[in-house]
């Protein structure tokens, strides 16, 4: 099932379109081509309405362009049944939402098990052991019995992480990951982001705030339905070392205006 | 392979897991989902249990009658597909004495006569059946003697005011005392307890034991006033001279009725066979009948868990939404929605099954009958809800299915 085409993106568009069909038709995508590579940290920025959202949906494999190509990972997404994006979902993509989207009144180790329920061929071959290494990477190994009402929203974001790594994908996709955060918390998010992108993950951080893209390697910025601008983060941040400053300082608020200066 | 049985267990390990947490955050709704299939089946197995338990009881009885008994009673005269004439006035106790002396394959042969009565002794007042006899009938019948004696010949012929009575009546009418040789009055007429019967128990029909057994001719001639007898009772001398018996009593009756060649018998001959026959036709329109309520009750239950599975779907469309996004297949999600119905019939299946053996058990306990429970029946009642799971559970857990994950995860 995969095109034949030999590169090593991670991401590969080609003139995506998405037309949402109606009275008067809307094109949110008007021709995006996009090439992300292994172990970038990109941010899609934009103001509502821009089409990132949509862009979100489609590299996600939740929805089919109207036009265009694209290949995650090598695979020809474009012309894949329901089942196959499902599976593909299952083998090379994990999600991070900005409502944290974990299952009410199940424990963190379940939550974090759910994707390899669909894990049809046993590409993990200890479930359990698995979940487990992921959540003490994110610093939760002692939380597995909790339920998400009894977590604080920044550890349910963590477990929520967890649950996009277990499956060990090819691209992690976060959409607004910090939103329902407070500063510090948002800072702790990137920082954990920032690691795993260390160690070598590929993430997409779907965001508004500039200040959070800042933490990523490289911005690409949508206007109604096309990319107007892209390229590497100038002055990319250190998550780690806002935290400490967070943690010395004694008024949140020079914290926030020292950290968030550049655009203040 | 044992790779693939190795996953299909994991799966399916997972599905029974996920639908029983998600039955138990509900407990109480679940529970009341499932009430309908509870009834439906609890309903199947009582009736089924009492119709077979019913069945075992007449078949008991009718062998221990034994199998030689054979029933001349009345029956009504039919012209043109019209009843003619009333029952009860055909049988003569004359009936009775030509075939004891021109049949000779009968080993024993007893008129029969009954009538309701208030029988009265110095320590009680009781309303039961006079049932009247030849000597014989103590055997026909299968009656064991207590205490004292059964009546003889000479006081059939004399009319003589004695009576045998059942173990009801001694409690009713003397408490503490023994009744041989007391007087009691039935109706108007006195008489005196020559004996009393062994105790048999109920069973289908009512108590046996509340009888009293009088010589047919004074029960005939002294308490009900009338000339008919309501049946004979023969038993043959072997189950091999059974239908020559047969055919010789309808040849005498019929001679004795003066029934011309054409006529149409205006009795019948009736053997056990016949009698179960009847007896069973009747227990199985009751379990039809019951059986179409069940049905009823059952359908209503699996409208009940389509609702509620419904309701659920919308309830979970995040969830939904959180598993497609993390890889789940349509069908997964099916599976999920489709064992979770299943498993919320099943449970109510086998709920309904203990509650009916159980009312089983109490209902033919109390009426005297012996408790039958077919696996089979219980291994239908099961297979049924089951079906009715996957019948109802489909619909819903299809819509759950086909839901967009991008709509579903924005579901609040």
């Amino acid at each position: 099932m995969s095109h034949p085409i030999p590169h090593t993106d991670v991401i590969r568009t080609e003139r995506l379109e998405r037309v949402y069909p109606g009275a008067e038709p809307v094109h949110a995508l008007r021709g995006i081509d996009l090439r992300i590579q292994r172990g970038e940290f990109v941010a899609i920025m934009g103001a509502s309405g821009s089409g990132k959202s949509t862009l979100m949906n489609i590299l996600g494999c939740l929805d089919t362009p109207t036009k265009g190509e694209y290949w995650l990972d090598g695979v020809a997404v474009s012309g894949l049944s329901r089942d196959e994006r499902a599976d593909l979902r299952s083998r090379k993509l994990g999600f991070v939402f900005q409502g944290f989207n974990l299952l009410a009144r199940t424990n963190t180790l379940d939550n974090v098990l759910l994707p390899l329920l669909y894990d049809r061929k046993r590409r993990i071959a200890d479930p359990e052991a698995s979940a487990r290494r992921v959540l003490d990477r994110v610093g939760l190994g002692d939380r597995l019995d909790h339920e998400p009402s009894q977590l604080s929203g920044g550890q349910q974001q963590r477990v929520a992480i967890a649950r996009a790594l277990v499956n060990d994908p090819t691209l992690i996709l976060a959409d607004e990951p910090t939103g329902n955060l407070d500063t510090r918390t948002s800072v702790e998010v990137m920082a954990l982001f920032q690691e795993l992108n260390a160690e070598g993950a590929t993430i997409l951080l779907v965001t508004h705030e500039l200040d959070i893209a800042r933490y990523c390697s490289r911005a690409v910025e949508l206007r109604d339905g096309l990319i107007i601008h892209d390229a590497p983060i100038a002055n990319r941040r250190d998550a780690a070392a806002d935290l400490t400053m967070l943690q010395g300082n004694t008024g949140l608020g020079a914290v926030h205006s020292s950290i968030f200066s550049s655009h203040a | 392979m044992p790779e693939q049985l190795l996953h299909a267990t994991h799966k399916w390990k997972n599905l029974f897991k996920s639908a029983t947490t998600s039955l138990l955050k509900n407990r109480m709704r679940s529970l009341l989902t499932a009430l309908g299939i509870i009834i439906g089946v609890g309903a199947v197995i009582v009736m089924v249990s009492i119709g077979q338990g019913v069945r075992a009881n007449i078949q008991g009885r009718i062998s221990s009658m034994g199998a030689n008994l054979l029933t001349v009673s009345p029956v009504r005269a039919m012209t043109g597909g019209v009843s003619q004439q009333a029952t009860r006035n055909t049988l003569k106790p004359e009936d009775a004495e030509a075939l004891r002396a021109q049949v000779q394959e009968l080993e024993a042969v007893s008129a029969v006569t009954q009538s309701r009565q208030q029988v009265v002794s110095r320590n009680g007042n009781w309303n039961t059946t006079i049932q009247g006899g030849d000597p014989s009938y103590f055997d026909i019948r299968n009656w064991t003697l207590d205490t004292g004696r059964t009546f003889n010949e000479s006081e059939v012929r004399g009319r003589a005011k004695v009576a045998v009575i059942g173990q009801t009546v001694v409690t009713q009418l003397f408490p503490n005392q023994n009744p041989i040789g007391q007087q009691i009055r039935i109706g108007t007429v006195p008489f005196t307890v020559i004996g009393t019967l062994e105790e048999k128990g109920s069973g289908f029909g009512g108590n046996q034991d509340d009888v009293v057994i009088a010589p047919w001719s004074t029960v005939l001639y002294r308490l009900s006033g009338e000339r008919y007898l309501q049946s004979i009772n023969v038993s043959a001398a072997s189950p091999d001279v059974m239908a020559v018996a047969e055919a010789r009593i309808q040849s005498v009756m019929r001679v004795q009725h003066g029934l011309q060649t054409g006529q149409a018998d205006d009795f019948e001959v009736q053997n056990q066979a016949d009698l179960l026959e009847t007896a069973s036709s009747v227990t199985q329109t009751l379990t039809l009948f019951l059986g179409a309520i069940a049905g009823i009750s059952l359908l209503v239950g699996g409208i009940g868990i389509m609702n509620i599975m419904l309701v659920s779907v919308t309830e979970r469309t995040r969830e939904i939404g959180i598993r497609l996004a993390v890889g789940a297949r349509g069908s997964d999600v099916l599976e999920q929605f489709l064992v979770e119905a299943v498993m919320l019939s099943l449970a109510g299946g086998i709920l309904g099954m203990g509650i009916g053996v159980g009312l089983a058990a109490l209902v033919t306990n109390l009426m005297g009958m012996p408790l039958v429970i077919s696996p089979l029946v219980l291994l239908i009642a099961a297979g049924f809800s089951g079906a009715v799971g996957v019948f109802f559970g489909y619909y819903p857990a299809r819509k759950a299915a086909a839901l967009d994950p991008i709509e579903a995860l924005r579901y609040e």
